[in-house]
């Protein structure tokens, strides 16, 4: 019985060699469909000014400037502060801020940008703040699930042993956490990629201004190219997100 | 009581009364505890047991009252350092998952910073020790072992720094009878070579009995009901509360107080194989029992015969199977073997299995009696010394 219960479960968690390829070929093959269509096409000037690898890639590094930076700006914060809300010190606090996370969450984004474009700017920096604001939930709540699902017993044998509260924090529960904090980072670096498209309405770029003009100017092949592109980006970002909580799972686990 | 070792730990009018609770989970506890010994922490769920033995290694802070170790009070001051002078074990053992099992034993002697070199030997030496394979065990991770050998790997880890003092909450509760068994025979062999100061909690009696050098049995509160040796205990239960909390059986459960080499075995006739099938019969005649023991050319117990067997076979051969014990065995479990073997005489063999004697149940009845006897003279020498004062 056992035996069968770990084998399952060992194929459930550890994917194959080929398995781990799939996804990158799929994503290879979408995107040679999506260039075959293209240079299937004649383009008008319209199309040939938005459709050409060198104002793709422009869109492509915005896009994944706003990605990074933002993304790393919810790591800096919400980890810590993930953290600090799980110490018994912080139990009183964990609600109500918990609920200024909710809030960032709900407001719709393109509300948020809206409002910080009339009080403050457009641009890069207020486009970064609406993506922090609505992706630092994911991972300041899996910070704070990680940790708290670490075995009790465990910590308190570390207390047991004589490891201080912070040698507990840094050598047993936050490795123990590391995998549900991952799966937290991930799915805020994916809602970024998402939300990032919208970006382009205030002026920060990014493939959501080639989603846009094909809407506005009404060419739908580059509605197509800037929507396909921007889920090639944020499947291929969810699958090194994978991989990066593969590599970097404690052993032993 | 003048066989008692000093004493390793005080706990001096112990009190915890957690937040919220009208009454005290620990009321004034005073307890003395012997150096080298196990004292087994014993009582009904709830009674302060677990609460009692976290103050001494201060997991939980007392509300009042004092703690000295080796006569050093340790009540203030850093309690991490104390911690590191303490081995703990927990039901749950609480291994690190994500390290292997020589880190894990590695733990307080890298926090006391040990050289590389004398971590991993200990490392070595402590898996061993519990009865494990240094190299096949040291790389590999917790959940790679099975229940019981984690609980020996927490035990090692807890002993990784030799401290003297270790407190186990309920050590074996999580493990299935026949393994708890064997780890509980394993640990006490092993502390019979390393004599630390052990505290124990338990709610198990019968584990209490077997494990404890000295028992406290609690009350709520944590209030001691009766503080003795396990004997003293189980002849004379300080009240209805002790003696409920035995439960029935107590004369069974002293059986297992007392072991095989403890009492006098008797003799059995006996022939060897090869014998002539003429001279056991004449054997057989001469004594009053009914049957002969056969033992082969090694001096190893085969079977029983009777007159029947050695008229039908030519040689001696066959005949019924014997009941062995060792001289290590409790009373209790040569009882039993009797009772499965359905034989009222068990035999009993030495390290490398030859016949040293029988017992039966003649002999456990008068081990019985001879503990109780023993017992009523220590209440009267004590009542003629309370009288003389």
């Amino acid at each position: 019985m056992t035996i069968a219960v770990e084998q399952l479960d060992v194929g459930l968690r550890r994917r194959t060699a080929l398995g781990w390829l799939v996804t990158p070929a799929v994503l290879v093959a979408v995107l040679v469909a999506l260039w075959l269509i293209v240079a299937g096409r004649q383009l008008d000037s319209i199309e040939e000014r938005r459709v050409n690898l060198a104002f793709i890639g422009v869109a492509a590094m915005e896009h994944l400037t706003l990605t990074a930076v933002s993304t790393l700006l919810v790591l800096v914060i919400a980890i810590p502060l993930g953290v600090l809300l799980t110490r018994p010190s912080a139990r009183r606090i964990t609600g109500p801020a918990l609920a200024v996370f909710n809030v960032g969450q709900a407001i719709p984004s393109i509300g948020l940008l809206v409002i910080l474009a009339i009080v403050w700017d457009v641009g890069f920096w207020p486009a970064v703040v609406a993506l922090v604001a609505y992706s630092a939930l994911p991972v300041l709540r899996n910070t704070m699930v990680g940790i708290q699902q670490v075995d009790e017993s465990v910590v308190e044998s570390g207390r047991g042993m004589g490891l201080s509260r912070l040698q507990v924090l840094t050598r047993i529960e936050l490795p123990l956490a590391v995998p549900v904090i991952l799966t937290g980072l991930r799915t805020a670096l994916v809602i970024n990629v998402g939300t990032a498209t919208i970006a382009a309405l205030v002026n920060a770029g990014g493939f959501g201004g080639i989603i846009i003009t094909g809407l506005v100017q009404n060419r739908q092949l580059v509605t197509l190219v800037g929507s396909v592109l921007t889920a090639v980006l944020a499947l291929a970002i969810d699958y090194l997100g994978r991989v990066a909580e593969e590599v970097l799972r404690p052993r032993g686990l | 009581m003048t066989d008692t070792p000093p004493i390793k730990i005080r706990l001096d009018k112990l009190v915890k009364r957690f937040p919220g609770q009208a009454r005290p989970a620990v009321e004034e506890l005073s307890l003395e505890i012997p150096e080298g010994e196990i004292l087994i922490l014993v009582g009904p769920s709830g009674c302060g047991k677990t609460t009692t033995m976290k103050m001494i290694n201060r997991l939980i802070e007392p509300t009042s009252g004092r703690i000295l170790l080796d006569d050093e009070d340790v009540t203030h001051g850093d309690p991490d350092k104390l911690r590191r002078r303490i081995g703990y074990v927990i039901q749950q053992i609480g291994l690190f998952p994500h390290q292997t099992i020589a880190q894990n034993i590695a733990t307080v002697p890298g926090l006391l910073g040990w050289s590389k070199e004398r971590i991993a030997a200990r490392v070595d030496e402590l898996i061993g020790l519990v009865g494990m394979d240094p190299a096949d065990y040291r790389d590999r991770y917790p959940k790679q072992l099975s229940g019981g050998q984690r609980q020996r790997i927490g035990v090692a880890r807890a002993m990784s720094a030799d401290p003297d003092v270790m407190l186990m909450d309920e050590p074996f509760g999580a493990i299935d009878p026949i393994t708890r068994d064997r780890l509980q025979n394993e640990f006490l062999r092993l502390q019979a070579e390393i004599k630390k100061t052990i505290v124990f909690v338990t709610h198990d009696i019968d584990e209490a009995i077997k494990m404890g050098d000295r028992i406290a049995i609690l009350r709520e509160g944590s209030q001691i009901a009766q503080f003795d040796t396990p004997e003293r205990i189980l002849v004379n239960p300080a009240d209805e509360f002790v003696s409920d909390f035995i439960g029935r059986g107590a004369s069974l459960k002293r059986l297992s107080l007392s072991r095989v080499r403890d009492i006098e075995p008797s003799t059995w006739p006996t022939v060897t194989v090869g014998d002539d099938p003429a001279v056991a019969r004449r054997t057989l005649e001469e004594t009053d029992r009914g049957s002969l023991l056969v033992l082969d050319e090694h001096g190893a117990p085969r079977s029983w015969v009777t007159a029947e067997h050695l008229q039908r076979s030519s040689g001696i051969d066959g005949g019924l199977p014997v009941a062995t014990v060792g001289s290590a065995a409790t009373l209790s479990d040569t009882l039993n073997e009797m009772l499965t073997a359905r034989y009222s005489t068990a035999v009993v063999v030495d390290d490398t299995g030859r016949y040293t004697g029988v017992v039966d149940i003649d002999t456990i009845n008068e081990a019985i009696r001879g503990m109780r006897s023993a017992e009523r003279e220590r209440q009267r020498s004590s009542l003629a010394k309370g009288a003389a004062t």
